[in-house]
């Protein structure tokens, strides 16, 4: 039953993604790994498609993995799971929230939520960060290649933020990276 | 044009041309939904914001729903939400139906290979920001680091030595820790 453990597997994505899609990475990540639909390799080419075209990033890394699963019915199943918990908390809540004191538990809640998210997301980021110098192949230059990579994109990512004054865009970072790929590789 | 195929364009129109995911949009939707259609006012586009940063899901789904719902009721919902959803959804149809055959071409391989670092960085960065900005907000700056430093370890241990601790039961956890911490100096004061 493909179809109903994608539904439920982005379901669950999108009913515990707070902030945004980058909370969403760690559990993108655990629910393709251990359903074994992607690799990690394939699972870094789902999040940079996902981040270098536009919409929601969430929308976009269910359409791939579901296509990726089980064509195009799987797409929609992804994307109706993930999409689902945002429009029925929408129905719901902006009515509630006059007489409504949840949100007071809620607002309590994210004050542990926040930080904890923020130190998942950096631990997966630091995580990435060492698998990607464990090569696939056995080139053992790749090594300092990669490295090299990284140093040229957080120096432009540094001097981007000098000059213009604001961080620098993800698809601007993707595409600089993509073209150092082409020529470094 | 009727209110519905109003709302279905605005929203496809933003869906398909903002990079950057939800957070990047926000300015554009504040721009097409408060100013230029006045379907909502500044304090309803304030109020969605809260409430999408508080609520789990995609930020840009829970603008449309809102705003569908409030201009023609749950059709208008429905019809917003699609329309925000469309385009990326045939955008990454398209994609992943190339993709197999593309990847096979030396360029995009080595392509592919370069944004992996880009990706990493971008969650780095973000984990970095959304770091920032607690700090920035928060009246008790010593237990957000705390809770940020313990569930950072935790992490990366489940990580590195393979325990698999579920990110939602982290989530759970540190939410109830939350509360029932904050409440009771809420209380205390």
């Amino acid at each position: 039953m493909i179809i109903l453990t994608l539904f439920l597997e982005f379901l669950k994505i999108g009913t515990f993604a707070f902030g945004g899609a980058y909370g969403a990475i760690p559990l993108i990540r655990e629910a393709v790994l251990s359903r074994g639909w992607m690799d990690e390799a394939q699972l870094m080419n789902l999040l940079g498609i996902s981040e270098s075209t536009p919409g929601p990033i969430m929308v976009n890394a269910a359409t791939m993995t579901g296509f990726g699963q089980a064509g195009i019915i799987g797409a929609i199943v992804a994307t109706l799971g993930v999409i689902l918990p945002s429009f029925l908390i929408m129905l719901v809540v902006p009515r509630l929230q006059k007489k409504w004191s949840g949100h007071k538990v809620i607002r309590l809640a994210m004050r542990g939520i926040k930080p904890c998210l923020a130190g998942v997301i950096c631990a997966t980021g630091i995580h990435l960060a060492v698998e990607l110098f464990q090569p696939q192949d056995a080139d053992t230059h790749s090594d300092m290649i990669i490295l090299a990579v990284f140093v040229v994109l957080c120096l432009f990512s540094f001097g981007w933020k000098a000059f213009k004054k604001k961080p620098v865009p993800p698809i601007a970072l993707i595409v600089a990276s993509a073209v150092l790929g082409i020529v470094a590789f | 044009m009727s209110v519905l195929t109003e709302l279905f364009f605005s929203f496809a129109r933003i869906g398909a041309f903002t990079f950057g995911g939800g957070y990047a949009m926000l300015s554009l939707l504040e721009h097409e939904c408060v100013e230029k259609k006045q379907w909502l006012t500044a304090d309803e586009m304030a109020e969605v914001t809260v409430i999408a940063e508080s609520t789990p899901g995609p930020i840009a789904i829970n603008c449309a729903t809102y705003t569908g719902l409030k201009q023609a009721g749950m059709k208008g919902a429905l019809i917003a939400t699609l329309g925000m959803v469309l385009p990326s959804f045939l955008m990454l149809l398209l994609i992943s139906a190339f993709l197999q055959n593309v990847m096979t071409v030396p360029v995009v391989a080595k392509a592919l290979k370069g944004i992996r670092v880009a990706v990493v960085l971008l969650i780095l960065r973000a984990g970095i920001n959304m770091l920032r900005n607690i700090l920035k907000k928060t009246p008790d700056k010593k237990t957000a680091l705390i809770f940020f430093g313990v569930f950072l370890a935790i992490t990366l241990c489940s990580l590195l030595l393979a325990w698999r601790i579920p990110t939602i039961l982290m989530i759970l956890i540190s939410g109830v820790m939350g509360y029932t911490l904050f409440s009771r100096k809420g209380a205390a004061r």
